[in-house]
This record gives structure tokens, sequence and C-alpha cells, in this order.
């Protein structure tokens, strides 16, 4: 059973994390020169990601509970509190965040020119709401951070973005709010069901009845599948990538998609186990078609971003793919999966942002030949790319190799037919990047070519060091998250009320 | 034995804020005689005084419960959060108005007279517990309010918009009369407390008492511009001047829910399983046409209609959950929505200039860039009428959602929360037009600080209340409690 560990750290260590960077956003107010606010949006992500140092090195691997916990009474009348915490998952994931911010504000540095002030509050605020999601710990506080979320990121897609961005953006908008409101029914159904209450630990011991399950387990699954997202509700996030300038795809692939999947693992599967189980055989089938999907549509794909968008697609089809294999296995390589490709798609959006700074133009047919001209940026592309594909030593191949593990145990063929998956994968990323960087140069645009900065370096290079990091020591994440994970699968199948069904899960992760 | 005045001010005692309303409304029409025409700003200050000290009154006789004047005026606490909704929707109307008049040239006394002659209708329908004083509230108030939309007496669409509101008005004050007539035909009496009692005892087969009933609705459905009785709203808000539409959208139409909750959960609270259903078929049929009516339209004051036909709906949707939580949830909304929706008005109002109207959504094609206050602002009220956190107006849906669920009214929250995805749209072309649009040329604001304080009003109390709800929250529960 979970318990929130009180933060002893002297100082609200959670708090801090969602509310400096809205801090740094009210300071932003106040400043007019587009420099001045870069450096204070710089300054103050980087002080967010200080604090993740005390974050990671006073958690406790060894216990699955909730630590740093904070919790207030906020709206006593409907018994929604102030209530915070992390666990071995989610630390993951803020960690990831404040990372991937501040990489965000050096890739924009001179790719946004106008109104640059309004561009890092949107960045900061966007941060505080993701951070907010993955630390709260009652379902309303979730829920606000959840849709308060869409408002930066609307701005950032459409101030921002490319010429369709218009359309990206509402587009964008429309889909996760129509997911998320019938979330916010189930969260309310639940709260009356489970006794008038939003604590996500009270709600993750009480027992829903079966019908109750399915239906909420549904609504949730609109408002995360929608943000994962998984086929076939998938279709704004071409546009969305597409048209989101650098610093927004970053976030986007980086951090937004994996919200879907993070709360598969923190609501769904705790709370409703019988109705996951259920629907698994569903969601399976959809992510391997979503991974061959994707994989079949990048092939297709001419622009450069779409194309990545795309593998997008096909790999959170492998993440989800892990989660709903129920076993340590799969769970913990969709997790490592969500950050590697928070990692590898980030630093992919990165390279096409650098990139296109220079020769503004997307379209993978204008390139070819580069890496002769920008050796150091074709070589960081190169490393990215095997990342992608999951080549041994990469992050990349240590997620899909648990993943696949994972999915063996709970079903043969899903693990045949998602290996192909990767099959494809390697074919469309080494297709792209031979048309990207091999060959002659045809367009003259890029013989000139300036190679990538120092600026762009230092953004780039923390991800390179994650790739091989992770890549040939992944125990620096699983040593983490795998006290709450093996907790969370014991819970799951503790609460599960139809019998066989639990020992048929049990005997899987543990017969063979 | 006391003397004869201070009998008098025993006795005015419970309508302390309805009369000091008034003698202020008259005291403007007095002093209009005195003020010059360019100076006549004055009066809505003046106006404006008489609005914070009927609220501190108010505030003095908080204390004060019962009947009064022959059981025909109840003071409670309901009646007395209707007030300060009033107060507010009144006082932000005044500070909207004040410069607006100058550049329509309207800048007449009267005008504020009538505001605060609307204002004291309303507060007399919060606090009727009879129904002849609520119709007489009800008349004080609309009356008025036909006025103040045909005041642009040069302008077509002004006439336009006060004949019709005066026409369908009228027709609908006499199904009120006549449902009210059969109900007193029924019951024998027109006081709520002995029509609730006559009803608890009565055999309710009789067919007449639904006739009542369904009336009843009709003309409070056309109050608070229900589906399908909001047919004239888009053409009056969109012919009235902008600062009574402001008013208009936000003050009549939470009497209206003020009569609303009073008659079907108190009086005709027996009546409920079949008044319930009646009001939820009313509530989705205007959240469908309000919502999906907007997503068309090209004139934001329009737009802003349409919307507020939708936020009725929403509104509808608590009051059909019913019982103490309905009722509260449905007081936390038209509150809410006075402020977000008058804010919106607010930035309507500072977009028009002598000269050009400003009244397209086109118009407002790169505010982000040539007036950056006045396109947050308007951001902040569009994504907080959406219902978006941590905004007031995500609160307000929560809550009446919540209370739906809780009365077991899934699907109707479900349809609800479908259709407040919908109006995102509508609301986010509002922001895009500003963000993401070329300015056309330069726009210039008219700003006054008088507006400026309204705005100031308004945004902070919308992100006040949408971060820290609990104060506004307990209060509106604590107001219902003694009623339902």
């Amino acid at each position: 059973m979970l318990e929130l560990k009180m933060n002893v750290l002297g100082f609200p260590l959670l708090s801090l994390m969602i509310f400096l960077p809205v801090a740094g956003a009210f300071l932003l107010l106040f400043i007019r020169n587009g420099a001045a606010a870069r450096w204070t949006a710089l300054a103050f992500s980087i002080a967010e990601l200080g604090l993740c140092l005390p974050l990671l090195l006073n958690f406790d691997s060894s216990i699955p509970h909730m630590q740093f916990g904070e919790s207030f009474s906020w709206i006593a009348a409907w018994n929604i509190n102030y209530r915070i915490g992390v666990d071995g998952i989610s630390i993951l994931f803020v960690a990831l965040t404040t990372l991937l911010t501040v990489i965000s504000i050096m890739v924009s540095w001179t790719a946004i020119q106008d109104r640059v002030r309004e561009f890092m509050v949107a960045l900061l605020f966007l941060e505080a709401a993701i951070v907010g999601v993955f630390v709260s710990l009652d379902l309303f506080l979730f829920y606000i951070f959840w849709e308060a979320m869409l408002i930066p990121m609307y701005l950032l897609i459409g101030v921002w973005g490319g010429p369709n961005r218009l359309y990206a953006a509402v587009k964008f908008f429309l889909y996760t709010l129509v997911g998320s409101v019938l979330m916010l029914i189930a969260i309310i159904a639940v709260y009356f069901a489970a006794g008038h209450t939003f604590d996500v630990l009270a709600i993750m011991n009480y027992k829903f009845d079966r019908a109750f399950q399915m239906v909420a387990f549904a609504a949730f699954f609109a408002a995360f599948a929608v943000k994962v997202p998984m086929f076939p509700f998938h279709t704004w996030l071409p546009d969305a990538h597409v048209e989101a300038p650098t610093a927004g795809s970053i976030i986007l692939a980086g951090i937004l998609i994996k919200m879907g999947a993070y709360g598969f693992l923190r609501f769904s599967l705790p709370f409703f186990p019988d109705a996951a189980v259920a629907w698994t055989p569903a969601i399976m089938v959809l992510s391997v078609v979503a991974i061959l999907y994707g994989a079949y549509m990048a092939f297709a794909q001419t622009d450069f971003k779409k194309l990545i968008a795309y593998s997008s697609v096909s790999h959170m089809g492998f993440v989800t793919l892990g989660i709903f294999a129920l076993n340590l296995q799969g769970l913990e390589g969709g997790i490592l999966q969500m950050l590697n490709h928070g990692v590898s798609t980030g630093a992919l959006f990165l390279a096409v942002g650098v990139i296109y700074e220079r020769t503004h133009t997307r379209l993978i047919a204008d390139y070819g030949g580069i890496a002769a001209r920008v050796p150091v940026y074709a070589t960081f592309l190169l490393i990215i790319t095997f990342s992608s594909i999951g080549l041994p030593s990469t992050n990349g191949f240590i997620g899909e190799f648990t993943i696949l593990l994972g999915a063996f145990l709970h079903k043969k063929v899903y693990a045949v037919i998602a290996s192909l998956g990767i099959i494809l994968g390697a074919g469309y990323m080494l297709w792209l990047y031979q048309r990207v960087a091999f060959g002659k140069i045809t367009n003259p645009h890029n013989e000139h070519l300036a190679d990538m900065n120092l600026r762009e370096v230092a953004a780039a290079l923390p991800l390179v060091a994650l790739v091989f990091i992770v890549g040939l020591y992944p125990n620096a994440a699983f040593g983490v998250m795998h006290t709450s994970v093996s907790n969370l699968i014991q819970q799951v199948n503790a609460k599960m009320q139809s019998a066989p069904a639990v020992a048929q899960a049990l005997g899987t992760i543990i017969g063979k | 034995m006391p003397s004869l005045y201070q009998q008098f001010l025993q006795s005015i005692k419970p309508v302390l804020p309805e009369a000091i309303i008034v003698a202020f409304a008259l005291l403007v029409l007095i002093f209009d005689f005195f003020v010059e025409k360019k100076r006549k700003n004055i009066l809505g200050w003046f106006g404006f005084a008489g609005v914070l000290a009927a609220a501190y009154a108010s505030y003095h006789l908080m204390g004060l419960n019962g009947q009064f004047f022959g059981e025909t005026l109840q003071l409670d606490p309901f009646s007395t959060f209707f007030k300060f909704v009033f107060y507010i929707a009144c006082g932000l109307g005044i500070l909207l108005s004040i410069n607006y008049l100058k550049v329509e040239d309207i800048n007449r006394g009267e005008y504020y007279a009538l505001m605060l002659l609307a204002t004291s209708g309303m507060m007399l329908m919060a606090s009727a517990a009879d129904l002849i004083v609520l119709y007489l509230g009800l008349e004080l108030m609309a009356l008025s309010i036909y006025i103040l939309a045909g005041i642009m007496r040069r302008d077509n669409r002004s006439n336009e918009a006060a004949i019709k509101y005066l026409v369908l008005g009228a027709f609908s004050s006499g199904i009120m009369l006549y449902g009210m007539s059969l109900l007193y035909g029924i019951t024998g009496t027109t006081n709520l407390s002995l029509i609730l009692a006559f009803l608890r005892a009565a055999d309710l087969t009789n067919p007449v008492v639904f006739l009542a009933m369904t009336m009843l609705v009709v003309s409070f459905g056309f109050k608070v511009a229900a589906a399908p009785f909001h047919m004239w709203v888009p053409d009056v808000y969109e012919g009235a001047p902008t600062s009574v539409t402001a008013f208009m959208s936000a003050g009549p139409k939470v009497a209206g829910f003020a009569v609303f909750l009073r008659v079907f959960l108190y009086a005709l609270e027996p009546l409920r399983a079949h008044s319930t259903v009646i009001i939820a078929g009313l509530a989705v049929l205007t959240m469908a046409v309000g919502n999906i009516m907007a997503l068309s339209q090209t004139n934001i004051k329009r737009m802003l209609a349409y919307s507020s036909i939708a936020h009725a709906g929403y509104a509808l949707v608590g009051l059909a959950a019913g019982g103490p939580d309905g009722a509260a949830s449905v007081m936390l909304y038209v509150c809410i929505y006075a402020l977000m929706n008058m804010g919106a008005f607010g930035v309507v109002i500072m977009l028009r200039k002598a000269g050009e109207r400003g009244e397209e959504i086109a118009d407002y094609a790169g505010l982000g860039k040539t007036n950056r206050t006045a396109a947050f602002l308007m951001l902040i009220f569009m994504f907080s009428l959406t219902g978006i956190p941590p905004l007031a107006g995500f609160v307000g849906k929560f809550y009446i959602f919540k209370s739906a669920i809780q009365a077991g009214l899934v699907w109707l929250a479900i349809v609800g929360v479908l259709f407040s995805a919908i109006s995102a749209y509508f609301y986010l072309r509002v922001i895009m037009v500003m963000y993401m649009k070329e300015p056309a040329d330069g726009i210039e604001l008219s700003v006054s600080p008088s507006l400026a304080l309204a705005l100031a009003f308004s945004v902070t109390a919308v992100i006040v209340i949408g971060v820290y709800p609990t104060d506004l929250l307990n209060y509106a529960r604590a107001s219902i409690a003694g009623i339902l």
C-alpha cells in the first residue's frame, strides 16, 4: 500500500519546482528587452534543472512510496487538497521535463525573434504545468495542470508556428480537450464512488465494481489515448509537430505525449485493474497497428518533421505495448522507452530545428550530401538516428528489447509483429539519414552551410550523453523505477477481483 | 413610544438597499437637469456610489432574516447572495458605460437612472416571497432594460433591438401571468411558502398544475435566454449599446436564475420529478443551440450573445440537478459568469471608437501585437468562458457537472462537457485572430479610468476565484443551506 512520505528537506522542493517557472514567467512580464528575456528564462530553467539534484540525491529508490510529499487543504468543501509527491516513475519524468525545457530555450535563442518575452513566458508556464501533472496526487489538482498546459502549448503552436499553424493549433486543442472533458466526468464519478475523495493514493486502494471500472477506464482512456497518441486518435500529432516551433516540438514529443502513457500507469492501471485486463487485447492490437502504421506512414513522408512525427506514433505504440503487457519487463521497458523517446525524438527535433534555421526548408529532398559540409551536425544526427532505431549500446535498444520481452511473455504474436516495426524503423530512419547526409550536394544552397555552433552543441550534448548512459548502463533508470513498478504490479494483482485472471496474469509473469 | 421617524426607519430597514438604489436613481434624474452635457460622467460615478452604498447596507443587513411587508418580501442569505451579484453586475455595467456613452453620444442622465431601477427590480425578484412581488420586480427590470436597449435613438439596430425585446418580453410576461393565475386558481394563494405547503398536501395528478408549471418554465426560460425561447437574444444583444448588452447579459439572466431557483426548487419542489425532465431537456437544447450557432458568427457581440445562451444551458444543468448542491452550483456559476462575461464585453467596449464599430471579430486582428494588455485580458476571459483551469469558468462548470453527476444525471453532464469542448472552437477563434493574425491597421483603443477599473476588477476576480474558489464556494453553499 502506497503512502505519502512527507517532505523532510526543510524546504518545499516539489512546490518550488512547480512555482519557480511561474515566478520566472511573472518576472519576465517586467522585462521588455528580448535578449534579457532569453537570459532570464534560461536562468530560471537552469535553476529548475538544478533543483533536480536534491530531488534525485535525496530520493530513496528502495521504497515504493511517494516521497517529498506536501499536502494542504485547498477546497475543503469538495475535499480537494493540494497534495503532491513523486515515486520512482514520476521522478524520471520530472527530471526529463526540466532538462528538455532548458534545451528548448537554448534552441529558441535565435530562432525566435518575434515576441521573445511572450514565448519564454509560455514556455515557463508550460514547464510548471507539466511538472505539476507529474507530481499531483490529487485528481482535481492533476486535472487543473493537465488542462492548464493546453493554454501555453496552444499559443506556442499558434503564434510561433509554421504557415499552417492556425489549423494545427486548433486541432491540437480540440482533440485534447474532448478527450480530457470525458476524463473529467470520470474523475467526478470516481470521486463519488470512492467516498468523496480525489486523493489518488486512497482511490488506488478502493475497489470499484467491475461495470463501473469498464466505463471509467474508457473515459480515462479517451483522454490518455488522444495524448499518447494511440492509433486512431493520432491525427492531430503530425499537424501539431510540423507547425510547432522547434521548442514546441521538443516539448510536445519529449514530454507532453508521455503524459498520456503516464496517465495509464498512474491512474488507469491501479484504479481499474479489472477493466485494464479486459481492455488489454484491444489496446495491444491498437498498439501493434500504431507501430506498423506509424512506420508505414513515415516511409511516405517528404517532410523532415512529419517523418519524425509519424515515427513518434510508431514508437509510442511500443510504449503502450509494453505497458499493457502488464508484466514487469513490459512496464519497465515501456517507461524506459518513454524516456528514450523523449531524449531521441527531442534530439531529432532539435536537429531539424538547427538545420531549418539555416535553410528554411523541411523538405528532405532539399538536402543531400551535407555530411561533408557540416560534419559535427552529421555526427550528431547519426547518433540520434541510431538511438531512434535502437542500435545496441544506445538507449533505444534497451527500451525496445525490454518491451518486446514483456510483450513476448504476454502473448508471442504481439512481439513478433511488433519486431517488424523495429525493422521498418531502421529502414525509414537510415533512408532518411542517407537522403539528408550522404550523396552529392544537389541543392546549391547547402554548399555554404554552417556547422553547429557552440550553443547548439551545448544543447545537444546532454541528449547525446543520455543516449549512451542509458544505453550502456540502463540500471541508472531501471534502478530508480524498479521498486515502484514492482509495487504497481503487486497492487494491480492484489486489487483484481476476478480470481482466474489474476492467476493467469501471475502465471505469465512467474511461470515463464 | 418610538417617534414616527423611528418607526419609518424600522419598517424600511428590510428594503433599505432597494430604497437606496431607487433614491439614487431618482437623484440622478434630478441632478441631470443641473449637469452640463459634457460632464454627465459625474452622474455615472454618482450612480456607482449608490451601488456601493446599497452593497454596504446589504452587508449590514446580512443578519436580518425573515418575511416582511405582509409576507411578500423575503430576506435570507439566498437573496443577499444574489443582491451582491447584482451590485457587481450593475457596478461593472456603470463603469463600462461611463466612457462608452460619450463615444456613442448617448451621454444622458436617465441612462444611469434606468440601470439603477433595473437593478432594484432584480433585487425585488431575488427577495420575492410572493408571485406578485416577483412579477413587479421582473417588470421593473424588464421595462428599464427595454428603454436602455433602444437608447441610441438614431441607430436602427438599437430601435430594432428595443422593439423586438419589448414585444417578445411582453408576450413572455403574459405567459408568466397566465401561469401564475392558474397556480393561484389551484392553490388559492400567491405566497410561495403557502404554495409549497399546498402542493405538498395536494393530489398532483391535476393537469392544470403542470400547465402552470410549464408556463412558468417558458417565461423564466425567456428571461434567462434558454432555447427555444432565445430568438430575441442575438438581435437584441447586437443592437443594444454594448454597455447595455454587457449589463443585460449578466443582470437579468442572473435574476432569472434567482427566481428559477426560488420557484422551482422551493415553491414547486413537490413537482420536481416533472420539472427536472423539462429543465434537463431545455438545458440540452440550450447548450446545443448556443454553442453550435456561435460557431459561425463573425460579429463578436452576436458570438457573445450565443455564448450567453450556451452558458444559460450550463446553469440549467445545475438547476436540473437540484438539491442544495445543484442550487449552490447555479449560484456560483452565475456569479462567475457575470464576472467573466462583463469582462469580455469590457474589452469589446474598449475597441469601440467614434467612427468605427470594432464589433467584427476580424477587427481584433493583431491586437496581441498592438495592445498587449487588452489582448491578454480578452485571452483570460475567453479561456475562462471555455472553462479551462486555472480560471474561474472552470470552477463554475466543474461544480455544475459535479452536482449533475451527484444527482444521477451523468448523461446530462456528458452532453454538457462535450458542448463545452465544442465551445472552445469559437472562443479560441477570438484568441487566434488577436495573436496569430497580422494587424490590419493601427487600432486605437478608447481606454478610460472607469473601464480600466472594471476590467481590473473582473480579471482579478476571474483569476483569484479560479485559483482559490473556497471562500466564494462556501458562501454560495451557506446561502442556500437554510432554504432547501
